[in-house]
């Protein structure tokens, strides 16, 4: 199941099982994302760069004990939009200040580079915290904790049924791919090319519409009366507690390394 | 299209959010729960239509296709799109945590205005005439996308203006190509199920 979406070869039961490869994955999913949450916050927060470099240590740090295939993460969250990097690219020439070099007339500065080497220190904090600790999650638990985190219920079924066919239709997807792979299409530059993807998508928009009335029809069918029963067996353990104890310390940390060193 | 953490200054990051809750209620009280069936499954959709990449010369785009999302869904475009952003930040890391109200806001936005501009007249017109409209809409659902991602570029500070215009110039192919691609996908939905559109406006909208 979501396939698409795993980062890594969880053993997942249908049903939402917790079973996870990392004692990371043995903490309450709840906790985990609260902990990413307040990371991020605290991460943004941040402007000394002794402060952001500790702040990758820790994103790192989670990274490895997450046990995710960490060459194939990094690659993942290296490969930024193609927009950010070349906005990082161009601070320097936009930032006004101390000159560090001259490209073709363009005058870089050294607070530009400092400012796009902020972002990119923090972003790549933040997102790797991110996938370690709530990325390692079943997509189906983070359902169910977000929803015990009093995300509301119509959202969390939108998940749920977003998580459940995104493998379902990326299959469909590559079967018409494959039947116009058969019958002699090349992608290229052109009004065919755009028409025949264009055609694509709304050939899954007709069968996605026409799956998703069977679907209904076969809930109503076992008495879906417009509620769905969310599973709540999240508990919180006192190994949670020294989890999210030892995360709030590593961020006063954080914070102590920002005043303190920021401040001077 | 993804803005990272840390590139926003904290104002706009923080209306990012208010903007992204208030459209999520808005979205959400327009869709009752006999209605969320399609909409995950378009969602899910969306997100698989986001794996697609098109050439384009030398090079290729991957599609975002939130104007023909907006025609389909309507307000309920906002919801779905925002849990396509959630699981791509999550579990392959594009985008970001804080900024993912601003991320909702640039992406489903723009989606929520086409379909409430052009719905409709795609209900209503006859297919070709449909597609058409379609195209514009899914043309003028990536300029407003970049537009706002410029927009929220130039409120964190002026250095990041030449970019934020940059960026505008750049997108022109890709508005081009999701106009066809929009208007082709319309055409072909509107002969193979014509009653798609009258559905979902009828109900999720």
């Amino acid at each position: 199941m979501t396939s698409v979406l795993s980062t890594i070869d969880k053993p997942l039961t249908e049903t939402g099982g917790n079973r996870q490869v990392s004692w990371i994955g043995l903490i309450d999913p709840r906790i985990r994302i609260l902990c990413a949450a307040t990371f991020a916050v605290a991460v943004v927060a941040c402007n000394d760069f002794l402060a952001l470099s500790a702040a990758v240590v820790v994103a790192f740090g989670l990274l490895s004990v997450s046990r995710l295939p960490a060459m194939q993460t990094l690659k993942r969250v290296a490969t930024m939009d193609s927009f950010i990097i070349f906005i990082l690219l161009l601070l320097p020439f936009t930032v006004p200040g101390t000159q560090m070099f001259t490209l073709w007339g363009f005058p870089a500065s050294w607070e530009g580079l400092w400012q796009a080497i902020e972002i990119a220190l923090k972003a790549n904090a933040i997102v790797l915290a991110l996938m370690a600790l709530v990325g390692t999650m079943e997509p189906v638990t983070l359902g169910h904790a977000l929803h015990s985190l009093k995300v509301p219920a119509g959202l969390v079924h939108l998940l749920m049924f977003t998580v459940r066919y995104i493998d379902v239709l990326r299959e469909e997807y590559l079967r018409l791919r494959q039947a116009m792979k058969a019958r002699g299409f090349r992608p290229s530059t052109g009004w065919h090319t755009y028409r025949s993807f264009g055609y694509l998508v709304g050939m899954m928009l007709v069968r996605s519409m026409e799956r998703s009335e069977r679907i209904l029809g076969a809930m109503k069918c076992r008495g879906f009366t417009g509620h769905i029963p969310l599973l709540d067996r999240m508990r919180f353990r006192p190994a949670d507690a020294l989890f999210a104890a030892g995360f709030c310390a590593l961020l006063l940390g954080l914070a102590a390394l920002e005043v303190t060193h920021g401040a001077i | 299209m993804h803005i990272v953490d840390g590139a926003l200054s904290n104002p706009v990051v923080a209306a990012g959010v208010v903007l992204a809750v208030g459209g999520l209620a808005q979205g959400l009280r327009k869709l009752p729960m006999e209605k969320i069936p399609v909409a995950g499954v378009l969602s899910a959709t969306f997100f698989v239509a986001s794996l697609i990449h098109v050439p384009i010369g030398p090079s290729s785009v991957h599609l975002i296709m939130n104007g023909l999302a907006g025609l389909v869904l309507g307000w309920a475009a906002f919801p779905a799109l925002f849990v396509g952003l959630l699981l791509q930040a999550v579990f392959f890391g594009f985008g970001g945590l804080t900024v993912l109200g601003v991320n909702t806001v640039v992406i489903a936005g723009p989606a929520v205005i086409v379909g409430l501009l052009l719905g409709g007249r795609i209900q209503n017109s006859p297919t070709r005439a449909a597609a058409i409209w379609a195209g514009l809409g899914g043309g003028l659902a990536i300029a407003l996308t970049t537009a706002f991602v410029a927009i929220a570029l130039a409120l964190t500070g002026d250095e990041f203006l030449p970019a934020a215009k940059l960026v505008f110039l750049a997108h022109i192919p890709v508005i081009v190509i999701e106009a066809l691609l929009t208007g082709a996908a319309v055409y072909l939905a509107k002969q193979v199920k014509p009653e798609l559109f009258d559905d979902l406006q009828g109900a999720v909208r």
